[in-house]
């Protein structure tokens, strides 16, 4: 047994193939016979992930939920930032420049108007939970855009690490629940052209939550909502330490 | 060659992903702004228009479109590697922060989608 640990330990990546295969398998026969086709696959499949990144998470008490387990560290390759964006490039190719075109300026708007919006509300749930200073209200505020620009404006500004700590949190639920939530409200909020897409790509930002939230709800809508998304950490690591910050510290 | 197309993928992320910590340099902040949207940019060019057209023959796009069908097979990976742990167990303030930031963003997709369409008509 311990033999064929360590094969799978010293194969992560390919182990990795396999689990995702696995789970992939499952989630689609759950999909057919449980769910009658209502549930995407995918979607089933992107819960049980998050469902065994917290099992992973709390048994081990690391920070990359089921990768800190080292036969599944190779989920940690796979699922990584350089797989995500290498298979998000491709999956333009095949995107109509035409449709990009026509939603480009609504598209770029709904960035700013993303990481405003999200900059905002965090910023007055801070306050509301008795949070006073501005270099704290300005690090959660930017968390709830997305958890690097929390980080980024709270090391910048000088925050606190547990302010820092609670900014990321923000924003990786504000991506987990943009994961789940995204097939789950597509049909109500319009969300089936390209138009919408680039949009939901800029309102939300988050990568990881645009990517699995879009693969759950239509794959061809990816590279719309991937395109947009990626310019939202950009502008949030811009304007949020800058702008928002100055904007915090003249109202406290 | 299938290689061709998997070359060519990897070069295009690689520029995009340059041009985005160049942008990022340019303008004094330490993080990459919209390097895989320019990398995407540059494939759709490269693979429809005019000048820079490269002729892609269909041995070379299964070089593409095999990574464009790992897609879904990664988001399930990097789900797995998410910190749920560290979200669920993270307090209120957190929860509700993002919470309160999804619902409204979701709200405000209709209202921006028909702003915009409102304005083609207007066109």
């Amino acid at each position: 047994m311990n033999l064929f640990l360590n094969v799978l330990e010293t194969n992560a990546l390919i182990t990795a193939f396999v689990v995702v295969a696995l789970v992939l398998w499952i989630s689609n026969s759950l999909a057919k016979t449980l769910f009658a086709g209502k549930i995407h696959g995918s979607a089933i499949a992107i819960i049980l992930g998050l469902f065994m990144a917290y099992l992973g998470g709390s048994t081990t008490g690391g920070s990359k939920g089921l990768a800190d387990i080292s036969v599944f560290s190779g989920l940690g390759i796979l699922g990584g930032a350089m797989f995500r964006d290498f298979a998000i490039v491709a999956t333009a190719y095949g995107a109509e420049l035409e449709a990009l075109k026509k939603a480009g300026w609504i598209g770029s708007l709904s960035v700013l108007i993303g990481v405003v919006l999200s900059f905002f509300v965090g910023a007055i749930v801070a306050v509301g939970f008795g949070v006073s200073d501005p270099i704290s209200i300005t690090t959660i505020g930017a968390g709830t855009a997305t958890f690097i620009v929390g980080p980024v404006t709270g090391t910048a500004l000088g925050a606190e690490s547990s302010i820092i700590a609670l900014s990321i949190a923000a924003g990786l639920v504000k991506s987990i629940l943009v994961m789940v939530g995204t097939p789950l409200v597509a049909r109500r909020i319009g969300l089936n052209n390209p138009n919408s897409a680039m949009i939901y790509g800029g309102l939300m930002g988050t990568n990881s939550g645009v990517a699995a939230g879009l693969a759950a709800t239509d794959p061809k809508l990816v590279p719309y909502g991937a395109m947009t998304a990626t310019f939202y950490t950009g502008v949030g690591c811009l304007i949020v330490p800058s702008v928002l910050f100055f904007l915090v510290t003249s109202v406290f | 060659m299938i290689i061709y197309g998997v070359g060519l993928l990897a070069a295009c992320m690689l520029i995009g992903v340059y041009a985005g910590d160049l942008i990022g340099a340019l303008l004094g902040i330490d993080a990459n702004i919209g390097g895989v949207g320019i990398a995407m940019l540059i494939l759709i060019l490269v693979s429809n228009y005019g000048p820079v057209k490269v002729s892609i023959k269909p041995i070379t796009a299964e070089g593409i479109t095999f990574w464009n069908a790992m897609y879904i097979p990664i988001v399930i990976a990097m789900a797995a590697k998410q910190n749920v742990f560290a979200a669920v167990s993270s307090g209120w303030l957190a929860i509700l922060a993002g919470l309160c930031a999804v619902a409204i963003s979701f709200l405000l997709i209709p209202v921006l989608a028909r702003f915009s369409q409102s304005e083609e008509e207007v066109k």
